[in-house]
């Protein structure tokens, strides 16, 4: 299936529609609440409160006995927010570190969540209840209702995040100062780990509770390469969240057998690599780009003013000289290719005897460096 | 009990013990999430060094995950030096991508390959007996050959380097000023951590070896203050744990490291709430004691200064109090009452008025 396929299959078939849909709902949200987590430097947050979520689902579908999704989402939201409060409980309360209050909370949570999911099994319910599918998602069984049901949650954080926009921001960048303004850090602070909480609860059944992770980690760190404005962050973070949803599904769709989960989250880092890489201003593409300009900027400088300093020996500072004799002044530096370059510029004159020596304008050139330097 | 539950009893504490050690030092270090890291990312070099090797027993595979734990490691940091991320961001982004590259693999090549999700995800210990091996005439499921022989490594490693993990760990300068590279006994930790992680993984599956070497050591952390007790009560903790584990699957017929897991996180809980300093109990108990102390010294320091003065009928009087030290009326009864209590005030009187031992106690404080 090429791309243009799966795109008249969009418009064309419910299913296709209703899954892609889904997808760009969960990457959406969890793309805008993502640069939070991000800038907090909280990525992993979103690690343990989705294995968290685990046996809340599973609870859920024992008291209730349906496979209604919103009981289910309730359960993995309870349990997830449980999870996010142990972590702030073992935290301010005891001398345990957060990586390690994560970590607890992630496994002995995600532990109980399999012990109880096994025990359904083997009762042969939970084959019944597709809750497998919450292990690594399966954005192909997704209909219509639930996806609504994304979107109306989805929507509401959205709206939640637009509403405490500054309260956000401050909270982000400078709680302590935050603190001092009045605004109720810690009430923020839990407002903004429950809209986590929901954005997990969205990426449940097309992520999987094992990587939904990664897409509270993914868009915001690819898009914070683009851009150093929390406005645009936040818009090209969810735009990027989207399109890896939408990717995955693509991709998922292409290949016969691909789990949907870590279909997206390949999507996801491959945005990261791509961003990482040629992103304007901090793209390492970008960097080794400007070193390597100033390397060389450095280096004309350098044979610029050696072919001076040479020349006022002889009192004359347009005076020509070999080669070989700046490459001694001038030690470990490729003088021949920065001669090259100089002369393609029009500052040095390469003479009939092999020799090189200052234009008038490389002279006033180097005039006005030594100048500035002097100033300096 | 049958051999066959014994067998399952022993791997699974020789697995609690092995994570245990490495655990202890992760958590001190501040880097228990590395395990959540590796654990997920052995995964991929499982699989990627299955379709090298073909084999689903080669001890191959065992190097191949064990490479692909410090794959991810080095990755991360990487990713970190480029300055570009923080470090909760790199982990997040590394683990998922490496792990999703596994399970994506394992999904297409699934009708050749001797693997599936869910028992990569949850582990096979009861499984694990059938699985034998022999050496020197001693036949025993290879579980806990392998285990035993990783629980032995990470022991010796333990004693020869107890100094220098533990100076590096507690004060990081004085160990790099000294000589010792931070970097070295860095990747010689995370070496045993991939290690351990992959001997357990084939039990426990990945999400729950993090809970066998973080809740433990970070239980431990709450009971003592002296790092061989602390290594000591991880290893006791996580190995009751395992076992307790066990029986609560046979009960619930249920999967026993998912059990573990859970019962890993009931004696955190405990530590927490109960640890005789540290827990949360402890604490509370603590700081009553301390408002009780503060609140007999005010009554005090106040009856004393009013004492023998003209205002001494109104100001030392019950009611009083509520007014001039801010109390609510219960709390400024309670006071009076601790205050009778420990014999500082006179019994039933209005007003109220300071015993000898009370009138020393109120010196006492003015005079601190």
């Amino acid at each position: 299936m090429n791309l243009l396929e799966f795109i008249s299959l969009v418009f064309s078939d419910y299913t296709v529609r209703t899954v892609t849909m889904g997808a760009a709902v969960l990457g959406l949200v969890s793309g805008v609440l993502s640069t939070y987590a991000v800038l907090r430097k909280q990525s992993l947050l979103g690690d343990a409160m989705s294995h968290a979520a685990m046996p809340g689902v599973v609870l859920a579908f024992m008291l209730t006995g349906a496979k209604e999704p919103l009981p289910l989402l309730i359960g993995a939201g309870l349990a997830g927010w449980l999870g996010a409060l142990l972590v702030m409980l073992v935290v301010t309360q005891t001398r345990i570190k957060a990586d390690s209050a994560l970590g607890i909370v992630l496994a002995v949570f995600f532990g109980f969540g399999l012990v109880l999911l096994t025990s359904l099994q083997s009762s042969g319910s939970a084959q019944q209840a597709g809750l497998n599918k919450f292990l690594f998602g399966q954005a192909a069984a997704l209909v219509l209702d639930e996806v609504l049901l994304m979107a109306g949650l989805g929507g509401g954080a959205l709206l939640l995040v637009a509403l405490l926009w500054k309260e956000f921001k401050l909270l982000s960048f400078d709680p302590d100062y935050a603190a001092t303004l009045g605004f109720p850090v810690r009430r923020l602070d839990i407002m903004l780990t429950t809209l986590i909480v929901v954005a997990i609860v969205i990426g449940l059944q097309t992520v999987g509770v094992v990587l939904m992770s990664a897409m509270l980690v993914a868009p915001a760190a690819a898009a914070r390469q683009w851009t150093d404005k929390l406005g645009r962050m936040v818009l090209l973070s969810g735009a990027f969240g989207a399109l890896a949803g939408i990717g995955g599904i693509f991709v998922s769709y292409d290949v016969e057998n691909l789990p949907t989960g870590p279909a997206i989250v390949l999507c996801a880092s491959a945005l990261v690599a791509v961003s990482l890489l040629f992103a304007p201003n901090r793209g390492l593409v970008a960097g080794w780009w400007r070193a390597r300009r100033s390397r060389q900027r450095l280096r004309a400088a350098a044979v610029l003013e050696a072919l001076y300093v040479m020349g006022e020996h002889h009192g004359d500072a347009l005076h020509p000289h070999t080669l070989r004799s700046l490459q001694t002044a001038l030690p470990g530096k490729d003088v021949q290719r920065a001669l090259g370059q100089l002369q393609g510029e029009g500052y040095v004159f390469h003479n009939a005897d092999g020799q090189w020596g200052l234009t008038q304008a490389g002279a006033e050139t180097v005039e006005t460096l030594l100048r500035e330097t002097a100033r300096e | 009990m049958t051999p066959f539950q014994v067998e399952i009893q022993v791997i699974m504490a020789l697995v609690a013990a092995a994570c245990a050690l490495p655990g202890v030092f992760l958590v001190l270090r501040r880097m228990a999430l590395m395990s959540d890291a590796i654990s997920h990312s052995v995964l991929f070099g499982i699989v990627i060094a299955f379709f090298i090797v073909r084999e689903a027993s080669s001890p191959l595979l065992i190097l191949g995950a064990a490479a692909s734990g410090v794959l991810t490691v080095w990755l991360v940091e990487t990713l970190l030096r480029t300055g570009r991320v923080k470090e909760d961001a790199a982990m997040g982004l590394v683990f998922p991508l490496l792990f999703s590259i596994g399970v994506i693999l394992i999904a297409l090549y699934a009708e050749n390959v001797h693997l599936d999700i869910d028992t990569v995800l949850l582990g096979e210990v009861a499984l694990a007996p059938l699985n034998r091996f022999t050496l020197l005439g001693i036949n025993l499921p290879l579980g806990v050959w392998m285990m035993s022989g990783i629980l032995f490594i990470n022991l010796a490693l333990l004693l020869l380097f107890y100094k220098e993990l533990k100076l590096s760990t507690f004060d990081t300068e004085l160990a790099a000023a000294l000589g010792f590279s931070p970097a070295l006994l860095h990747y010689a930790l995370m070496t045993v951590v991939s290690v351990t992680t992959v001997g357990a993984f084939d039990h426990v599956g990945p999400v729950l070896v993090v809970a066998l070497m973080i809740a433990p050591p970070a239980a431990a952390y709450l009971l003592t203050e002296t790092l061989w007790k602390m290594l000591a009560l991880s290893v006791a903790i996580g190995v009751v744990a395992a076992i307790s584990g066990y029986w609560l699957a046979n009960t619930l017929d249920t999967n026993i490291a998912g059990a573990a897991a859970t019962m890993t996180g009931v004696f955190f809980l405990l530590a927490l709430l109960f640890a005789p300093q540290r827990g949360l109990l402890a604490k509370a108990l603590q700081r009553r004691r301390r408002r009780q102390r503060f609140a007999v010294e005010m009554l005090l320091v106040h009856l004393h200064s009013h004492e023998g003065t003209a205002g001494e009928a109104t100001e030392n009087c019950l009611a009083h109090l509520t007014g001039e030290l801010k109390w609510q009326p219960a709390f400024a009864q309670a006071a009076v009452k601790w205050a009778q209590q420990q014999g500082l005030i006179a019994e039933q009187t209005q007003p109220l008025a300071l015993t000898d031992s009370g009138r020393t106690a109120a010196q006492q404080v003015l005079n601190r």
